[in-house]
């Protein structure tokens, strides 16, 4: 007799799904090159205070003597309307774009899946209705739908995480849904039913945690379309407030200088699309290998 | 198919009705005081009492919604509270040049976007599909607002080749008559002949024109791809092949009318994002639309007219999706 | 007799993630004119595999073609372009594949998609091929045509798609046609008519058939000669009369027990289902897991098609 793992049988196919997956995510070339991309990101965004050449002009100390100077060994990327080093700002940067974008996509999450699972295992007039709200926000672009929400609830970074975070819960309520509706089928729920288990707890005990998998996979591939949403409502002046060093924020006010100093937008410029960029190849790579159609191996 | 447009109009108006609903209720609870946006900021009180008067703010809640629900079905949208004209004339002014810009966006993306993405599913893993989706995901990877600024640097100010803003120069609009049919700059400059102001018009929307598309073009390149992988792995096309029908015709015949679902979804949604993105766009091009008007009346708190853009974002939306929803009917798969 | 159509040393490979999966293994298979052969094998024995090679359809990569010809009169059909074989397609060698619920297109009137056919390989105009259309659907025996060809694919019955089907491969004069398990997907009462026509428009066009079967009822019920295949190769081939009346590879053997002959007959199924008993440095007989017969010699090299008497070929050591 061969000797007993410590995989239970049933998992043992998603693990070897889980390794397959990796090992041809790893394979491809582009992916790979994205995924060192993103561990660097997050180590700068851990260490930022500590690998910054100026930490406190991220926070806004004043430096007018040296206001828009061009890219030296001094300042890497050059300086900004008050004298701040962009190297450092863009740097720190990295570190309110992600935070901002797990923050967001953390409460879509939150606000999502409760309502899916509720509306795939209940079914009937609670689940037409939270569908129908669903239909209402995906029929407006998630970008419209933040704009307006963070118009309204005034400008700052909290409110434009909510905001966001307001307008991309549908999506994940709608894969949790079509989960729920199908593992609520199931031989093994309805055994729980036949055996009395109540409702509710036959929904935290089987039905979320099988459809948590499919949400944090299309969750990770959104971390791209979340950063670009933020920058954009900083870029209007309705995400982070001066002096914070958020992307969006400096490439908008780069506006009343950029003619003379193409350097202060360009590099927070910049810094958006790689993030963005390394985030969608991401989940390119995901979805090519996780969907057994384009799968290739 | 008459009942499910039917059915469908009804949904759109329910959808537009909770729009409504929800930014009215929204701008009455908001702490800033409308009625003195209304008079301006040196205004005594006794102004902002009289302007509330005015205004109908006196009135209970539900009595000024049913007032403005009553303005709404006669085309009125109320006073803006900056300019104090009509909501509803200023969204015509702006409307046509925010049009035009979602046109070439789209126009664009049918006609650059999807041959991409045709291309790319057909050379799948060959150099130029490797090539294609590098650009479809750089295209909506790139921050639209910082893209039109870095446009705007290389041919304005590096190169000198093309205006930086606005859709006409200053001295076009002043040394000519502007002709207003239709209010396309474009299209009216072109119709009555003014060639001089066609070509003025037609460099100031370039720059533009390409920031609005590269989104649009890379979302429809990523869908078409994949949604053309798809089909190109059922059996029919295989069969067809194996008829002896050409590569050409399995593809683009073949092949594409059955991803005209998503395909349309997929034109659809990036129209509906090319609307949004004019708000960017707008603002850094000094572009004469409804994205840089709602800018303007999002920053001075103006809510008739965020109200009066929000429902025109609505009604565009509720279009939109229905024209869609219609032609994914024809489909003969699809029973309504 | 000549050989019409001839597969000589035809390997065929999947790269594959994790290495390379062998997909066929033929030495030889010679089709003689005006003939039925049948090809009978398990699913997933490659027989898919063979028919799409011969047209050129077999996606590569993964697919690889290793080496061999495939004659069809005289020219090496491997050795053409793309360009070449679409012409070859349809109009010289045509195929109706296996599942008729997936083989048409969904978005085109049925008429439509055997017009577009006919105008693309014979290059007459849309007129004309109407009326070789009507023409079509009444020799495969479909009732009220003109009704008939403005339907969708999904308003009609799988019987009648499948001879929308046969209809399209026949109607630009092919005279090699590929029948990949025509019936699998098929109710039995509608299966029966679907061979029928095919055996009789097999007659009336004059037409070779390669039919690709997992049931040797069906091939015994309709072909001349047979061939039985297993995992890529060919391990018995011959006359239906040889194959099946004097079986001589085990394989074979099992394959015609597993028929019950009658209710009372216990049938020993333990040797054709076992799949997973894995035997280790196997480079002989690809059988040799599941043979009853297997011997010292079975296990280091893989035995080739002798011919044992008449046209009768076996591939076992065991065979006499």
């Amino acid at each position: 007799m061969q000797k007993a793992s410590f995989v239970p049988e049933v998992l043992k196919p998603r693990l070897m799904e889980t390794k397959l997956s990796l090992y041809l995510l790893n394979r491809n070339k582009l992916t790979r090159l994205a995924m060192i991309t993103i561990l660097l990101l997050i180590i700068i965004a851990i260490f930022a205070p500590y690998i910054v050449p100026y930490p406190s002009h991220a926070t806004g100390v004043l430096n007018p003597q040296d206001k828009l100077l061009p890219p030296s060994t001094k300042y890497f990327f050059g300086t900004d309307e008050l004298g701040r080093d962009i190297f450092s700002r863009v740097l720190y940067g990295t570190r309110i774009s992600l935070q901002t974008a797990l923050i967001a996509v953390g409460l879509a999450l939150l606000i999502g899946i409760p309502l899916g699972a509720i509306a795939g295992a209940t079914g009937g007039y609670v689940d037409e209705i939270i569908m129908r709200i669903t239909d209402i926000f995906l029929s407006f672009p998630p970008l419209l739908l933040a704009i307006a929400i963070a118009a309204f609830l005034g400008p700052n970074l909290q409110n434009a995480m909510l905001a966001i975070a307001i307008s991309w819960w549908p999506w994940y309520t709608r894969i949790v849904r079509g989960q729920a509706v199908s593992i609520r089928e199931r031989q093994f729920v309805r055994a729980a039913k036949a055996i009395g288990t109540p409702h509710i707890r036959s929904i935290f005990q089987h039905i979320l945690p099988n459809c948590i998998a499919p949400v944090i996979v299309q969750a990770s591939m959104d971390l791209g379309g979340v950063i670009l949403t933020a920058a954009a409502l900083s870029f209007l002046g309705l995400g982070a407030q001066p002096p914070t060093p958020e992307w969006g924020l400096m490439v908008s006010t780069s506006r009343s200088y950029f003619l003379n100093a193409w350097w202060y937008s360009f590099f927070p410029g910049i810094a958006i699309f790689i993030t963005v960029l390394v985030f969608n190849l991401i989940g390119d790579g995901l979805r090519e290998v996780l969907d057994p159609k384009t799968r290739k191996y | 198919m008459k009942a499910f447009i039917i059915r469908r109009l009804l949904l759109g108006i329910v959808v537009l009705f909770g729009v409504v609903v929800i930014t009215f209720f929204i701008t009455r609870i908001m702490p800033s005081d409308p009625a003195a946006q209304w008079v301006g900021q040196r205004a005594t009180a006794e102004q902002i009492k009289a302007a509330r008067v005015e205004l109908g703010l006196d009135k209970p809640l539900y009595v000024q919604f049913g007032r403005y629900l009553q303005n709404l079905v006669k085309g009125n949208l109320g006073y803006s509270l900056k300019t104090h004209q009509p909501v509803m004339n200023e969204l015509k002014a702006y409307i046509p040049a925010t049009l035009e810009l979602v046109l070439i966006s789209t126009i664009a993306a049918v006609f650059i976007g999807l041959p991409l993405g045709v291309i790319s599913a057909k050379r799948k893993d060959r150099l130029i599909d490797h090539i294609c989706r590098f650009f479809s995901v750089g295209a909506v990877s790139l921050p639209t607002f910082w893209a039109g600024i870095f446009l705007q640097l290389i041919f304005y100010r590096w190169l000198g080749l093309l205006p930086m803003g606005d859709q006409l120069s200053m001295n076009v609009r002043l040394m000519y008559d502007i002709p207003k049919i239709t209010g396309f700059i474009t299209f009216d400059s072109l119709i009555t002949g003014n060639f001089f102001i066609f070509k003025d018009a037609i460099l100031h929307l370039i720059l533009p024109g390409i920031t609005i598309a590269l989104y649009p073009i890379g979302l429809v390149a990523r869908m078409t791809r994949s949604a053309l992988l798809e089909i190109l792995n059922e059996e029919y096309i295989r069969a067809a092949r194996a008829y002896g029908l050409p590569e050409r015709m399995v593809l683009w015949s073949y092949a594409l009318k059955n991803s005209l679902g998503p395909t349309v979804t997929v034109v659809t949604l990036s129209i509906g994002y090319t609307l949004v993105n004019t708000f960017l766009v707008e603002s850094i091009f000094s572009w004469p639309g409804i994205g840089n008007y709602v800018a303007t009346a999002v920053i001075c708190l103006d809510y008739p007219a965020i109200m009066g853009v929000a429902i025109f974002s609505a009604c565009s939306y509720v279009i939109l999706n229905l024209i869609a929803d219609v032609i994914i009917a024809f489909d003969p798969r699809v029973r309504i | 007799m000549d050989s019409y159509f001839t597969v000589k040393n035809l390997k065929v490979n999947f790269r594959n993630f994790g290495g390379i999966k062998k997909a066929l293994d033929l030495e030889m298979l010679d089709i003689y004119k005006g003939e039925t052969f049948g090809l009978v094998g398990e699913s997933g024995s490659g027989k898919s595999v063979l028919a799409l090679t011969i047209l050129g359809l077999l996606p590569i990569p993964p697919g690889v073609i290793e080496s061999g010809e495939i004659i069809f009169q005289n020219e090496n059909l491997l050795k053409k372009k793309q360009e070449e074989m679409i012409s070859i397609r349809g109009k010289k060698i045509s195929m109706i594949f296996q599942d008729p619920m997936s083989s048409l297109n969904p978005v085109f009137t049925v008429g439509e998609q055997i017009i577009r056919v006919i105008c693309n390989n014979e290059k007459v105009s849309r007129k004309e091929a109407e009326k070789k259309v009507l023409h079509m659907i009444e020799l495969v025996k479909l009732p009220d045509a003109k009704n008939i060809l403005k339907k969708y694919p999904h308003e009609l019955s799988g019987g009648q798609r499948q001879r929308i089907i046969i209809a399209i491969a026949l109607s630009c004069g092919a005279e090699f046609l590929i029948a990949d398990e025509p019936t699998r997907n098929l109710d039995v009462t509608i299966q029966a008519g679907i061979l029928k026509l095919i055996d009789e428009l097999k007659e009336e066009l004059k037409v070779t058939v390669l039919f690709i079967a997992n049931n040797l009822g069906l091939v015994s019920a309709i072909c001349n000669r047979a061939g039985i295949f297993y995992k890529g190769r060919i391990v018995e081939m011959g006359t239906v009369g040889e194959v099946f009346k004097n079986p001589k590879h085990p394989y074979t053997l099992t394959l015609l027990k597993a028929i019950p002959k009658n209710k009372e007959e216990k049938i020993d199924i333990s040797r054709i289902l076992v799949e997973g008993e894995k035997l280790q440095g196997s480079d002989g007989c690809l059988y040799f897991e599941r043979c009853l017969k297997r011997e010292e010699i079975c296990r280091n090299s893989i035995p080739v098609l002798k011919n044992i008497e008449g046209t009768h070929c076996v591939a076992c050591y065991k065979a006499n």
